[in-house]
């Protein structure tokens, strides 16, 4: 069971919940959503209690994702998009830190349970689909036909303009979800190799020199990817914005 | 691939199903295993899915992320988005402020460098002024010493030829009588008679225009 590179995803209940009959526990996930919260709020809190007009060392960290995001927003959506900061930012913040919270050994990663990214891809999308239709009325259905299209080929276009638009939420949600379970899953099996040559002997000691090699690779890449998928899903959620603030210019 | 067949298409109906001959098939070979049964049936309940795919766990999962991420959400907007935001603007106030302070600092030292500038070009021209005065003035005050001097040594040059001429006149003129009188005298000598001076006048005025 130790080598079940599955066995990290499980997700166990700490305090049973039941309401309704349907299963509300507080588990191992909800525990590390708590610390993901409690980490990025803490740190964002804490860091700028100073308000030093010369931001010390973290400060300045939180300074520089705050800037990050808001000139990521700021292109991605134009000044309109701006009222839109506090969500991009925070899911930004959310899944970054779940990202790396996870990193650590024997901690859950939030992130790599399909319903939480299926969650936060739909909240994107459904803000995107609730502000389109209250700024813009039916005007946010100009987001599906483009301008300058032929009216033959407008009933392909259209169609393919609607799938690409429901497709959204679920390639926004698995990219992140398979980038962190497949990223844990080879972590998991690469240390596994050294765990289990390293039992055989010297010979075995030798060949674990190898996976030892790839693991330490691994990690660093894995902490990259926990950096460029929540870039990724804060750039996508600042385009998909974009079309709700703007749905006529695409 | 990750999801045993049984529940590849699985509602947590279903699940329930699934699992349950699959826990009594354990639990009937292994009576020793019985004692473990409630942490085993948590085990088999999740390995039997794919975790991640555990649509049992799903419920807990959206209402807690739900409460973690509103929480998040609140604190961003609430509090951390307004304090650095605000950091920002105090910074960027701030250093327009003083840029704006130096470029009038910087505005008032070239007034101040151009000021001087001017003040000196000014002197400058003074100094060359009072200079050029003063050599114009030594020059007409030498001018003017000079054409004095120069009258002066004029009249001297004039007097003094006038005076030699009066002298050289005079000189002639005496020249006349001391003839007579040598011409007297020489005369006395030789006939040992004295001639009238009419005539020894005559003699030596006639000797002269010679």
């Amino acid at each position: 069971m130790a080598n079940d590179p599955t066995h990290q995803f499980l997700v166990n209940k700490i305090v049973p919940i039941e309401i309704g009959g349907i299963d509300f526990s507080f588990t191992n996930a909800s525990l590390f959503m708590v610390a993901t919260v409690a980490a990025a709020a803490g740190f964002l809190y804490f860091t700028t209690s100073q308000r030093g007009l010369v931001p010390s060392r973290m400060q300045s960290v939180s300074e520089m994702s705050y800037e990050f995001i808001a000139s990521m927003l700021r292109e991605g959506a134009g000044s309109q998009g701006m009222k839109f900061f506090p969500f991009v930012f925070s899911l930004f913040m959310f899944v970054l830190t779940a990202n790396l919270i996870g990193m650590v050994p024997y901690f859950f990663t939030v992130t790599s349970q399909i319903i939480v990214t299926f969650a936060l891809a739909m909240l994107v999308i459904g803000t995107v689909i609730f502000y389109g239709f209250y700024k813009h009325g039916f005007g946010f259905l100009k987001l599906f036909v483009p301008a300058g299209v032929p009216g033959v080929l407008l009933p392909l276009v259209v169609s393919i303009e609607v799938i690409s638009f429901l497709s959204r939420p679920i390639s926004l949600s698995i990219r992140l979800f398979a980038n962190m379970l497949a990223g844990h899953i080879t972590l998991k099996i690469f240390a596994g190799f050294v765990a289990s040559l390293g039992a055989l002997g010297a010979v075995g000691v030798v060949g674990a020199v190898l996976p030892l090699l790839m693991t330490v690779a691994v990690v660093g890449l894995e902490f990259l990817v926990s950096f460029l998928q929540a870039y990724v899903f804060a750039v996508l959620t600042c385009m998909y914005l974009n079309d709700a603030v703007h749905p006529g210019g695409h | 691939m990750f999801v045993t067949p049984a529940s590849a298409e699985s509602t947590p109906f279903e699940i329930a199903q699934a699992e349950t001959p699959a826990v009594t098939h354990e639990a009937q070979p292994a009576g020793e295993v019985h004692t473990e049964t409630g942490v085993a049936h948590g085990d088999e309940h999740a390995t039997g899915v794919f975790p991640p795919f555990d649509q049992t766990t799903f419920a807990s999962q959206l209402l807690w992320l739900a409460i973690t991420f509103g929480l998040f959400y609140l604190l961003m907007s609430k509090v951390i988005v307004p304090r650095i935001g605000g950091i920002l603007e105090t910074r960027h106030d701030r250093i327009a402020q003083d840029l704006d302070e130096a470029a009038r600092l910087k505005a008032e030292a070239d007034a101040a460098i151009a000021a001087y500038e001017q003040d000196l070009a000014a002197a400058r021209a003074k100094g060359n002024a009072i200079a050029s005065a003063a050599r114009d003035e030594a020059k007409a005050k030498a001018d003017a010493e000079r054409a004095r001097t120069e009258a002066a040594l004029q009249e001297k040059i004039a007097g003094a030829e006038t005076r030699i001429a009066e002298i050289k006149a005079k000189a002639l003129a005496d020249v006349g009588s001391i003839a007579e009188e040598t011409a007297a005298a020489v005369v006395e000598q030789l006939i040992g008679a004295k001639a009238s001076e009419a005539e020894i006048s005559a003699a030596v005025k006639s000797a002269a225009g010679k």
